[in-house]
């Protein structure tokens, strides 16, 4: 239950039924903010001035504002991700197992990555493919560390939907790559977005090559 | 003021005298039966505490190589380790030494592999029931809260590491493979004396004597049990100190508010 | 009527305009809590309402960032409430804070209601302000039971039990109720989940009481420290800035009180056993509730023998619950005139006697009750101790408040608040005369 206090600040402190001025709403106990008012039931305040009372409402409204708002971190960081949650945030895959034109798809942060081992067919598409066709312009090579692997987060980049083109019996679009059917955003075999609504190529993530089966992620 | 006011501040000061006894002896029936450990001096007590790392790294090896034959730690993770000063290939290393069942594989079955930092501490037994068949019926309690589940808490734990005697006292008939300590509820424990001279071999050189395992596994199971302390005594100091000084200028403001009213 | 109204170039003052003639929320604050004329005389009793509201506040905000990190199932509870504690950013200050919150909250609203009993807050015409503050106190008691259950320690558990065990004393419905309680044949899962629940409905549940208490309390007015109605605008100051400012720095000194248990001494309060896990099997050598049930639990386990067809238990469970009824009652059950204990000097002393009362039976609650309260002296056990507690209890509300009331010779009241009494009474007129020394 917050509570409000409304500030009034008079035009004319010996008026001291008036209530004329602004009215400036101010929140909570906690957060307050700005000046106290003048009024005073007992008659003229017995000469102290205006500004050095100013003075101190102002800072002591200035420290617990800040108070208030440091107190309020802890609450909102610990939606943030836990630690056991970071701790998560890599994966390592094996490539050993995955044949030339074949594509895995592991999880990696609860989201699908897609792990295509290209043939060279579709290697030497992306490579040659004009980059002014693309709609998010990037060449292949910025977007593998060995070409023969791409790697690539299976989510697409319109609405998050997962794009279709793992499984040999899923359509892969116009471009041979994956082809997402909520909306018709059709990526080529380096993940690029060609045609459709989504706005950019399917996101490589951070990784690296362990060995050259072994690759961490993240 | 008067004699009213007087009357109802003492009686305050009482009633909260009152509240802190009651709070802080409510649980002292338990330990009746037992004797009270005696109160030492940790690193870790009071505002000022710390943690003292260099025992509490002796302590984990302790842990590791002569409690974890029984006692699970589940609360802990490898990682967790980073806290002690071990870097990220140390606690892999560390981590690395015992494995755990994952799977299903792609075959459907469970599979062993090497823990990594994110994986928990590994259990010793498979579960509760294993775990009282292999120690006569008797649970090895895990230790990751124990200093805080017992009101004299590390001094407890202390005591009764280098509280076992040799024999128990001509009034106490020891029960069928239970062990004489007077620190243990009952005085019999079903616990053999685990630590003994030498037990473990200090990677510092440090003598390993029963009184520095028993000290050294207490402030590790003092680290397992609040990791976050030196973060909250820090913070509180930070909040303790801002409040005071909100505090004061929140009298002054007040005062100057009444000022006509006095 | 202003001729100042535009004088403000903010666009403030005219988005408030504009919301305030559609719903006139500013004006009514304005009304309530802006001018409001609160008697001159408060002392720092008067701030512990303000105190409740911001622990209320407290409990909600960290209950509901708590809440989206607890599992409320038997397997995943207690590791779901260890992981707040060490992986969840700062989720151990949310845990500490809200198990210590609600510590405080008690604290506060104890004194809250013994400030009530000392200055006759609760007579005429605030009969309801109390009722509806008896019926907070109740649903505080009842979102603690609930919530202490959720971390599923070995204390959770076995008080859970205790305590839902003892509607099985309620003739012929009893165990059907416990039954249905439990949503099983012991406390188990569907107690857990039903539970927690309830613990996160019941807070909005208080702060709706809250809300009523609060309005009540605007129709009558504060009743102040010597117990006399103000009789105009020269007894009374606007509650903004006067009040406002007061209750800011005692809530600050509050807060400090709180950081520094939360910060430096967080399990001081809390009971060890319930940092292991619930075990059905284990029961705990002492099954203590938080320190806050203390005294009803004493007087639940002070009724040991049985009253014609009313056995033990049975007897037990109305005491208990008998001590909280006969406050929502008190307002009939005190015969005096007079308010405040300033003015009633045997009732003063009767009112202290009680305070220890409670302070007594709350000791009583923490021991076993045929442990020795001293060490070598074998006649007297907390038994004993909670007998004499119980029975002055009752015989407080029962007896001394209507008996008191009638035979009391009081002091004289000072005519008003803020004049000074001609005669009659040195320490009224001393109160009277310079109401704002201590404020």
């Amino acid at each position: 239950m917050a509570r409000c206090h409304i500030v009034f600040a008079p035009a004319n402190r010996l008026s001291s039924g008036e209530n004329g001025g602004k009215l400036a709403v101010h929140s909570a106990v906690r957060f307050r903010k700005g000046k106290f008012p003048m009024t005073d039931h007992a008659g003229e305040s017995g000469g102290q001035p205006e500004s050095r009372r100013d003075f101190l409402y102002l800072t002591t409204g200035l420290f617990a504002g800040v108070g208030t708002a440091l107190a309020l971190w802890p609450f909102i960081h610990s939606m943030n991700p836990s630690a056991d949650v970071l701790a998560l945030s890599t994966t390592e895959v094996d490539l050993s197992p995955i044949e030339v034109g074949q594509s895995i798809t592991v999880i990696w942060q609860q989201k699908p990555v897609f792990v295509r081992r290209r043939t060279a067919e579709e290697i030497k598409i992306a490579e040659q493919t004009p980059v002014a066709d693309l709609p998010d312009p990037q060449t292949d090579a910025e977007r593998v560390i060995k070409p023969e692997w791409l790697i690539v987060v299976g989510v697409c980049t319109h609405l998050g939907c997962i794009p279709l083109g793992q499984r040999p019996t899923e359509p892969r679009g116009d471009w041979n790559g994956w082809f997402c059917p909520c909306h018709g955003s059709h990526y080529d075999t380096s993940g690029r977005i060609r045609k459709g609504p989504a706005p950019e190529n399917l996101w490589v993530p951070k990784y690296e090559f362990l060995d050259d089966t072994l690759i961490k992620i993240g | 003021m008067d004699i009213g006011k007087k009357i109802s501040t003492a009686a305050a000061i009482v009633s909260v005298a009152g509240l802190v006894l009651f709070g802080a002896t409510s649980t002292d029936v338990a330990a009746i039966e037992a004797e009270t450990p005696e109160n030492q001096d940790w690193q870790f007590e009071g505002v000022f505490g710390s943690f003292d790392v260099a025992s509490i790294q002796r302590g984990l090896q302790v842990y590791l190589e002569v409690c974890s034959a029984c006692h699970s730690l589940n609360q802990m993770a490898y990682r967790n380790l980073a806290d002690l000063g071990f870097n990220a290939d140390e606690v892999k290393a560390i981590a690395a030494e015992y494995e755990v069942t994952d799977g299903p594989d792609d075959n459907g079955d469970m599979f062993q592999r090497p823990a990594r930092p994110s994986d928990k501490f590994v259990l010793p037994f498979a579960n509760e029931k294993a775990a009282r068949a292999a120690n006569n019926g008797a649970f090895p309690t895990d230790l990751s809260l124990l200093t805080k589940a017992h009101p004299a808490g590390p001094d407890y734990i202390y005591a009764l590491l280098t509280g076992f005697e040799d024999e128990a006292p001509d009034d106490v008939e020891l029960a069928e493979g239970m062990e004489y300590n007077p620190y243990f509820s009952g005085g019999q424990i079903a616990m053999a004396p685990p630590l003994f001279e030498d037990s473990v071999e200090y990677s510092d050189g440090r003598k390993a004597t029963v009184e520095n395992m028993a000290w050294d596994i207490t402030n590790f199971l003092q680290w397992t049990a609040e990791p976050e302390m030196e973060e909250r005594k820090r913070i509180g100091w930070k909040v303790v100190l801002f409040l005071l000084v909100l505090s004061a200028m929140l009298y002054a403001a007040k005062r100057k508010v009444w000022a006509n009213q006095h | 009527m202003s001729t100042h109204t535009q004088h403000s170039s903010s666009s403030g003052g005219g988005l408030v305009k504009w919301i305030d003639s559609r719903l006139p929320i500013f004006t009514y604050l304005q009304k309530e809590y802006g001018e409001f004329p609160a008697p001159r005389n408060f002392n720092y009793w008067w701030n512990f309402g303000a105190i409740l509201s911001f622990m209320l506040v407290i409990m909600i905000f960290s209950g509901i960032f708590l809440a989206m990190q607890y599992t409320p199932h038997v397997s995943l509870a207690f590791d779901s409430v260890e992981r707040i504690m060490r992986d969840v950013n700062y989720g151990w200050l949310l845990r500490y804070m809200h198990a210590n919150g609600a510590t405080f909250f008690f604290i506060a609203v104890y004194i809250h209601l013994f400030r009530g009993l000392y200055y006759g807050s609760y007579k005429n015409p605030r009969e309801l302000l109390w009722i509806f503050g008896v019926v907070i106190l109740v649903l505080m008691m009842a979102s603690a039971f609930t919530g202490y259950v959720l971390p599923w320690g070995q204390m959770s558990f076995w008080g859970a039990t205790v305590i839902t065990n003892l509607f099985s004393a309620i003739p012929l419905v009893g165990d059907a109720i416990v039954t249905w309680l439990w949503g099983g044949f012991a406390v188990d899962n569907p107690t857990l989940n039903r539970f927690f629940s309830l613990h996160f409905l019941l807070p909005f549940v208080i702060l709706a009481v809250v809300v009523l208490h609060v309005i009540a309390l605007h129709v009558s007015g504060s009743n102040n420290p010597l117990g006399i109605d103000p009789k105009g605008p020269q007894d009374t100051l606007p509650f903004h800035p006067y009040y406002t400012a007061k209750d800011s720095f005692g809530l600050a000194v509050w807060i400090t009180l709180f950081a520094a248990v939360v910060f430096f001494a967080p399990n001081f309060f809390g009971e060890p056993e319930n940092y292991l896990k619930a075990n059905a099997l284990l029961t705990p050598a002492e099954i203590v509730p938080e320190w806050y049930f203390l005294p009803f639990f004493a007087i639940l386990r002070s009724v040991d023998f049985n009253l014609w067809f009313i056995d033990a238990k049975l007897g037990g469970v109305i005491a208990m619950f008998g001590s909280i009824f006969v406050l929502f009652i008190v307002p009939w059950l005190d015969s005096s005139k007079v308010r405040s204990a300033r003015f009633r000097p045997v009732y003063k002393w009767f009112f202290w006697i009680f305070v220890l009362d409670c302070v007594l039976l709350g000791y009583v609650g923490g021991h076993a009750p045929n442990a020795k309260v001293f060490e070598g002296v074998d006649w007297l056990e907390f038994i004993d101790l909670g007998h004499v507690g119980t029975a002055w209890y009752f015989i407080h509300f029962l007896v001394i408040l209507p008996v008191l009331g009638m035979i009391e010779k009081t002091k004289p009241l000072p005519t008003s608040i803020s004049e000074p009494v001609l005669g009659g009474g040195q320490a009224a007129a001393g109160a009277a005369a310079k109401p704002m020394e201590k404020a």
